[in-house]
């Protein structure tokens, strides 16, 4: 897709004004990756609680694919069930930016915010919920992103 | 299409390459050279030469083939130790890069010389092949590796390499002779002076400077000095590693296998001569044998012209670059001191999203860390564009280059 496509209006104001930017104090979930090729950070605080998510902030460092992705991924399961969360896939993300056929570079810019949520729900299921069927599941969804 | 030094045209037709066009219709503006450049057709010729007509192993066999191929790969030696003024050829040790070549002394030598407190120096604008080997080594001996710092004209601080030899812990220095992002030229003369009057060794990393400029090791004295074929014309996977003989005639081999041996036998095993000793296995002999050609193509330019062709052109880039709003340019501001390496931002856009939308445009540059983390700490970003010029660029493309950049501008509202 080409960059007129790709750096829209609604992209740079998510660059430039991030929704849900910043940290919670001792949240239920913290993880953080990188993307080791260009080195674009992320850092993601959830607390869930009635099996919802009840907040869910970020921090990072990166171009505006992945900041904004990372952003509107934060209002996308803002007040969310568990379960509606646990399900996402790289199809959901990718329709809630409005951007296809990235190419394979910068494709994995788009990805690094469900990377982190599905590693951050994986530690939170095994290590609080003891659930290791879903982690499973969970883990293998988030192998397939990159 | 051409500067006053080289004749551009003629250059341009050896490198099929830059007659392709990219996104479907774009003419490609290549601009990434500090990682890798493009090959003339006299490099791509010899390497199916040898292995349409002449493709065999080397060294031991006795037919014609093996005799072929073994005077071709060892002409390769000579004019690498010719073209870098080594005075001995059996110094020229055939690796696969740089970064193996670095490797090899942090283990071979740093193993049998560094000890526990003992002192390793390095510099922050190093690329992460001339730190991470280092940082293995200090963590094996207890050893401390320390950075000679960066100014804010991106020149090394020489008091701090001051500061580090009068502790007489010193080993090894080790640093590059031209930044790969900062595009600065090392005052590396003054610091191999310095370091010998403590008895200090020196490695030079070369990758970005012997492409560029004349390198003359009987000058520079010192110890090891590294550098990679595919970054000067020449193919992948062929490096230099330079050392001198006394040195190498110390140090444990680093491979172990066929072609480093003397006698093998089933408790002991003496080792060849220099340089084979350090070149285990079969070698990369289609590639050593292409990259005479490279070094044959830079002579008959002549590196001075290839110096001078690119001083205009990142003086004529820097010149119009600077003019641009929102522009931050690393590195230093003389001309004289730096090479083709030109690392800038561009307002808030990220260098991903920068080269991206220039892309576009046919223009391959480079954006990220540049394999340089702790350069980009020390400057205090987490990425940064570059652009980096060779011998077959050309100041229309630099015209096309800050066009797609006022482009990218107006994309991003700035």
């Amino acid at each position: 897709m080409s960059s007129a496509d790709i750096y829209r209006e609604i992209i740079l104001d998510y660059y430039r004004n991030p929704r849900n930017y910043g940290k919670i104090q001792d949240p239920d979930i913290s993880q953080r990756d990188s993307n080791p090729l260009c080195g674009d950070e992320l850092e993601m605080h959830i607390n869930i609680k009635d099996d919802k998510v009840a907040d869910v902030k970020f921090t990072g460092k990166g171009c505006a694919i992945s900041q904004a992705s990372a952003s509107m991924l934060t209002e996308l399961i803002m007040g969310k069930d568990f379960e509606y969360v646990k399900k996402l896939t790289k199809d959901d993300i990718l329709d809630n930016l409005g951007l296809h056929d990235l190419g394979p570079a910068r494709i994995k810019c788009a990805l690094l915010s469900l990377k982190v949520l599905k590693s951050g729900l994986y530690s939170y299921i095994v290590d609080k919920l003891k659930d290791t069927t879903s982690a499973d599941q969970i883990k293998e969804q988030a192998s397939g992103l990159y | 299409m051409q500067t006053s030094f080289i004749n551009i045209e003629n250059i341009r037709n050896d490198f099929p390459i830059l007659k392709r066009k990219v996104h479907k219709d774009k003419p490609l503006v290549y601009l990434d050279n500090a990682a890798t450049t493009q090959k003339p057709i006299q490099v791509i010729d010899a390497i199916s030469n040898y292995y349409l007509t002449y493709n065999s192993n080397i060294h031991r066999a006795v037919h014609e083939l093996a005799e072929e191929a073994t005077l071709a790969y060892e002409a390769t030696r000579d004019k690498v130790a010719k073209f870098i003024n080594a005075k001995n050829r059996e110094e020229i040790i055939f690796v696969r890069g740089t970064t193996e070549a670095i490797n090899l002394v942090a283990y071979a030598w740093g193993r049998q010389n560094v000890n526990k407190d003992d002192i390793i120096v390095t510099t922050e604008y190093e690329h992460h092949s001339n730190i991470v080997p280092w940082q293995l080594l200090a963590k094996e001996k207890g050893a401390k590796l320390e950075y000679i710092g960066v100014d804010d004209d991106g020149d090394l601080i020489l008091d701090h390499l001051d500061k580090y030899l009068q502790t007489g812990k010193v080993k090894i220095v080790t640093f590059s002779q031209m930044s790969n992002v900062l595009g600065t030229i090392t005052n590396s003369e003054e610091i191999v002076n310095r370091c010998k009057k403590y008895g200090v060794r020196v490695l030079i990393d070369g990758a970005q400077s012997v492409p560029h400029l004349k390198v003359d090791l009987q000058k520079l004295d010192c110890d090891f000095f590294a550098f990679s074929a595919h970054k000067m014309l020449g193919p992948t996977g062929v490096g230099i590693l330079w050392a001198r003989k006394e040195l190498l005639q110390e140090m444990v081999p680093f491979n172990g296998g066929g072609d480093m041996i003397r006698e093998v036998h089933k408790y002991e095993t003496t080792w060849n001569d220099l340089p084979y000793k350090f070149e285990a296995g079969t070698p990369n002999i289609a590639d050593v044998i292409g990259f005479a050609a490279a070094i044959d193509y830079l002579d008959r330019i002549g590196m001075d012209k290839v110096r001078e062709h690119e001083m205009e052109l990142t003086k004529y880039a820097l010149d119009k670059l600077s003019q641009m709003k929102g522009i931050i340019l690393y590195g230093p501001k003389d001309i004289t001191k730096r090479g083709g390496v030109i690392s800038f931002n561009l307002g808030d856009i990220h260098p991903h999203d920068l080269a991206t939308i220039i892309d576009e445009d046919g223009i391959a540059i480079r954006s990220g860390h540049h394999c340089a983390q702790v350069l980009m700490e020390r400057l205090d970003v987490s990425a940064t564009s570059r652009a980096s010029f060779y011998i077959y660029n050309t100041k229309e493309e630099i015209d096309v280059f800050v066009k797609s950049l006022n482009r990218a501008k107006e994309l991003f509202r700035i």
